[in-house]
């Protein structure tokens, strides 16, 4: 970017953007070849409720081809109307765009569980997995807010997260005691990021260099420690006790969305909290005022009387124990042994979620939401025998991320000094 | 509140910015630091601001010594600073950016922005600022941002107000609000330090005027002294104010634009419809505060802008979807806005510099191979011919000043045969003695018989070099006017008016304009 010089910098951005109408069609057009005329006839099912519920609702039964006929055709009609808002220069509705991306999903979903061997999938289990599988993603991409807000780029979410399960799970092992677990990972976290902070803020390293080598360095470390100490005595080291679920009795009954809000693990509520907690204190506080200034305009909050770099080296800490403290998620939560590299990119993912939410911690949630669907969607699929080649369905998390990052995110403002060391002239 | 400097002296390594330098700044009073860029006015500032310390001396408040360790510090003292690069950030509303780093909260740290917003109003109400609270700043346009600037100073209860060439980014109509806030201000008992290389402005607000010139006081004097008494003082010989320059003889017209027009990312077109020709021989100015499509307008004539629409010909030929490389062929020679971005490689030494455009044809170079020895001959004779002070042609480019940098681009562009001649701010960051020669060398090239075209921001450049001046506001053309029309029709088109209002404007209320105005008129009629 930087490269093309100021220059040329403004001819880039000027002219209308045809992105948005193009992929739009795009769409639209495989939703009509697909979802349409590629629509079984059969009726997909989506079931509500399990029969070991309390509370029970009847099933959503769609008929596949003929949702895929009505799905594309509103989807020709949200295009063509994309397509005459631009061509007048006027800026495209947001809920255009959110009502194009929820009618493509059911569109797919039908189609996708129409021509399954077995049409019929729980949407609560579709939905509580999908959150399950957010909750990494989302610390992760909590860590990137915390630290691009202010100024530095995070690249080692990765790290971060790999840290902290392989801490977790080593110390709960040898405390037996799931809590201690948590609070190493956190610690684990803030290590990474101890040294992230020092190189970039004090020493000026590329923030990108050190956060990758940061990345190579703890798989490396880890990596060698599961092969030997882990390996050797597993029992000792690697066998992590798992966090229960807390279950608030009644409100986790409510179909749906009752388990995913009320019958999580200590780290499931403690991301609600955290999403609400760092937003608010984001946009709220005289401490997001200023960490936001920092991440902003480093020079202003200087001549306000700001220390600039240690707001900056205190919220990269931040950001590691809280990526490190979800990187626990994995040996306590998800499985309960520390494998080699088992974050497996789930950071990167984590910092396209940072990206597609715009730098944004409800924004942040709501993309790992979307990409934990996509990796759950996978599962699901495989379970109920789909004619989709499963190599197909293992990209489909990272085809989605491609798609948010690069075509849907449109015009998302970075804080401006991302990545710049500040240093008083 | 009495501010008193005794000696400061700031060394860089072995650079002395401010050598033992004594100010004496009184309540009630405007301080002018007059001198040119890079004489060391922002560093003393910057010494005062704490956000340097200083090697030597000692900094009075009221007769007791104090050191600043951070800006928090001088603030706290009442030390208020308007940089010339305002520190607001562009995201945040007025009443954020008011209360960073003094925020009112509530209970547990969350802001309470209604107080802030409250005492902006107050300030705004009663200095007429019209400042809304709650407005984003990037959508505020530049005179009101400095007005935030002073907001955020006086919510901090500053006595000593420093401005840091506040006028730099301002139309003269705005500069005499301004002026009108500075007197305000100064009635209600604040001290300001105001800071400027323009001697008509500083003679216009001060009450007193401390020259420097070389990091070192050469001398305090009352306003009454003549321009060109301080421009001799600022720049340590005398120097010519006025060029002479003889009459323009406009050939054929050679260069013409018609409808040309850029859009912008927000569908506003950044230069919308402008239509403009130049003769042979002569100079046509474009005035207009800046980003008001100045800097878009040459850059499509560069070919730099794919989206330029209209039609731009030189000698007949069309150069609107030609390549920027054919169009330098074409003879266009062009002197970017900012020299150290779009004009220089800084790295690059001054030889290579002087052939960035023409590196790869003979006699520079042979095939895929270049012919140093040429190259170097070439730089020595122009460093001769333009006077560039360095030791050597091979110096890396960015080790030189401003001026003798904007002499390398000036020596690269004016050397080979020119059929059109754009200079950007030819004389922005350049000594008062340099700008006398510049200004030498684009007069000499438009009576060798080629269309000029010169934008700045500078009225007085504008005036000095132009035989018509073009205005540009919001990207339109406002009119085209003769060289010799007055700063205030100028002014008035510059804010928006298009120069038969200007004109109608200015004749039918003679007597409305602002004290401050006269006075500057006076200074320029003094200095002819």
């Amino acid at each position: 970017m930087s490269i093309a010089g100021s220059v040329t910098e403004p001819a880039t951005s000027t002219g209308k953007s045809w992105k948005a109408p193009i992929g739009f069609g795009f769409g639209a057009l495989v939703a009509l070849l697909v979802f349409a005329f590629g629509g079984p006839a059969t009726t997909a099912v989506f079931r509500v409720s399990d029969d070991s519920d309390r509370f029970r609702l009847a099933d959503i039964a769609l008929p596949a081809n003929v949702v895929g006929w009505i799905v594309a055709l509103a989807l020709i009609a949200i295009t063509v109307y994309v397509y005459l808002r631009v061509r007048r220069g006027e800026k495209i509705n947001r809920w255009a765009g959110i009502a194009y991306a929820v009618l493509f999903v059911i569109g797919f979903l039908t189609w996708v569980v129409g021509i399954a061997d077995r049409p019929s999938i729980s949407l609560a289990g579709l939905v509580a997995g999908s959150v399950t599988l957010a909750i990494p993603l989302i610390f992760g991409s909590l860590s990137g807010v915390l630290c691009e807000r202010v100024g530095v780029v995070n690249i080692a979410i990765e790290g971060q997260l790999l840290s902290g399960a392989f801490a977790a799970a080593v110390a709960a092992s040898v405390s037996g005691n799931v809590y201690v677990g948590l609070f190493a990972a956190a610690f684990a976290g803030v290590l990474v990021s101890l040294i992230l902070a020092i190189f970039s803020i004090k020493y000026l390293v590329n923030q990108i260099i050190v956060g990758v080598v940061l990345n190579v360095l703890v798989s490396g470390l880890t990596g060698f420690l599961a092969s030997t100490l882990l390996s050797r005595d597993s029992a000792t080291f690697n066998s992590p006790p798992s966090l229960p679920d807390i279950r608030i009795p009644l409100l986790a009954d409510i179909p749906v969305i009752g388990p995913i809000l009320f019958q999580q693990t200590i780290v499931g509520y403690l991301m609600y909290v955290a999403v609400i907690v760092i937003w608010l204190g984001l946009y709220r506080t005289k401490w997001g005022l200023r960490v936001r200034a920092v991440g902003e305009h480093p020079q202003a909050a200087d001549t306000m009387g700001i220390k600039v770099n240690a707001t900056r080296f205190w919220n990269v800490l931040l950001g590691g124990a809280v990526a490190g403290f979800g990187g626990a998620f994995f040996t306590l939560v998800s499985v309960s042994t520390f494998t080699r590299d088992m974050t497996a990119g789930q950071g990167y993912i984590a910092l396209a979620a940072l990206i597609f939410g715009r730098w944004n911690p409800i924004g942040a949630f709501f993309a790992a939401l979307l990409f934990g669907f996509a990796t759950n969607l996978r599962f699901v699929l495989s379970i109920i025998g789909t004619d989709v080649p499963s190599q197909f369905l293992a990209m489909l998390p990272y085809i989605v991320t491609i798609l948010a990052v690069a075509g849907l995110v449109g015009r998302s403002r970075p804080p401006a000094a991302g990545g710049i060391p500040y240093v008083k002239e | 509140m009495k501010l008193e400097l005794q000696g400061i002296t700031k060394r860089f390594g072995s650079l002395v910015a401010n050598d033992n330098i004594d100010l004496v700044v009184n309540p009630g009073q405007v301080h002018c630091l007059l001198g040119e860029n890079g004489a060391g006015k922002s560093t003393l500032m910057n010494v005062l601001y704490g956000l340097y310390e200083p090697s030597d001396g000692r900094i009075l408040v009221d007769g007791k010594p104090v050191t600043f360790r951070g800006p928090g510090d001088a603030m706290a003292a009442g030390i208020g600073m308007v940089h010339q690069h305002f520190m607001l950030i562009p995201v945040f509303t007025v009443a954020e950016n008011v209360a960073l780093g003094d925020e009112h909260t509530k209970a547990g740290g969350i802001l309470d922005l209604d107080k802030t917003r409250a005492r902006i109003r107050e300030i705004s109400d009663r200095y007429g600022f019209d400042v809304d609270p709650d407005a984003l700043v990037e959508d505020l346009p530049v005179g009101v941002q400095q007005r935030v600037e002073i907001i955020k100073a006086l919510v901090r209860k500053a006595e000593v107000l420093i401005l840091d060439e506040p006028t730099a980014v301002l139309t003269p109509q705005e500069t005499d609000e301004l002026i009108q806030i500075i007197e305000e201000l100064k009635a209600g008992g604040t001290a300001i330090v105001f800071i400027s290389h323009k001697l008509r402005e500083v003679k216009a607000v001060s009450d007193v005027i401390t020259v420097i010139r070389r990091g070192a006081v050469v001398g305090t004097v009352e306003p009454i002294a003549s321009t060109g008494e301080l421009a001799s003082m600022m720049v340590g010989r005398q120097v010519s104010l006025s060029l002479n320059k003889a009459p323009a003889t406009p050939g054929e017209t050679t260069f013409t634009v018609r409808n040309l027009t850029v859009p912008g990312p927000g569908g506003q077109n950044l230069v919308d419809n402008i239509s403009f020709d130049i003769a042979k021989g002569e100079i046509l100015a474009v005035a207009g505060v800046q980003g008001n499509g100045q800097t878009e307008l040459t850059e499509a004539i560069l070919g730099l802008h794919p989206h330029a629409s209209g039609s731009v010909q030189l000698n007949g030929k069309e150069l609107l979807g030609m390549k920027v490389k054919d169009i330098i062929r074409e003879g266009v020679g062009f002197v970017p806005e900012d020299r150290k971005v779009d004009g220089l490689v800084g790295s690059f030494s001054i030889a290579e510099n002087m052939i960035l455009n023409w590196y790869n044809e003979p006699p520079f170079a042979k095939g895929l191979a270049m012919k140093p020895a040429v190259v170097l001959k070439n730089a020595k004779e122009k460093v001769a011919e333009f006077d560039v002070r360095t030791q050597s042609a091979e110096a890396p480019v960015s080790t030189l000043s401003g001026g003798n940098q904007q002499k390398v681009v000036l020596a690269r562009e004016l050397s080979r045969p020119l059929n059109l001649f754009i200079a950007s701010q030819p004389t922005r960051g350049v000594d008062v003695g340099s700008i006398e020669f510049l200004h030498k060398r684009i007069i000499a090239e438009r009576d060798a018989g080629t269309p000029v075209m010169i934008v700045s921001t500078e009225l007085d450049e504008i005036s000095e070099l132009s035989d018509r001046i073009a205005v540009l506001h919001g990207g339109e053309l406002m009119g085209v006017v003769p060289g010799d029309t007055s700063r205030d029709v100028l002014g008035l088109m510059m804010a928006g008016m298009t120069a038969e209002e200007a004109l109608g404007q200015d004749a039918s209320v003679p007597g409305e304009r602002s004290s401050a105005t006269d006075g500057r008129r006076a200074a320029g009629e003094e200095e002819r």
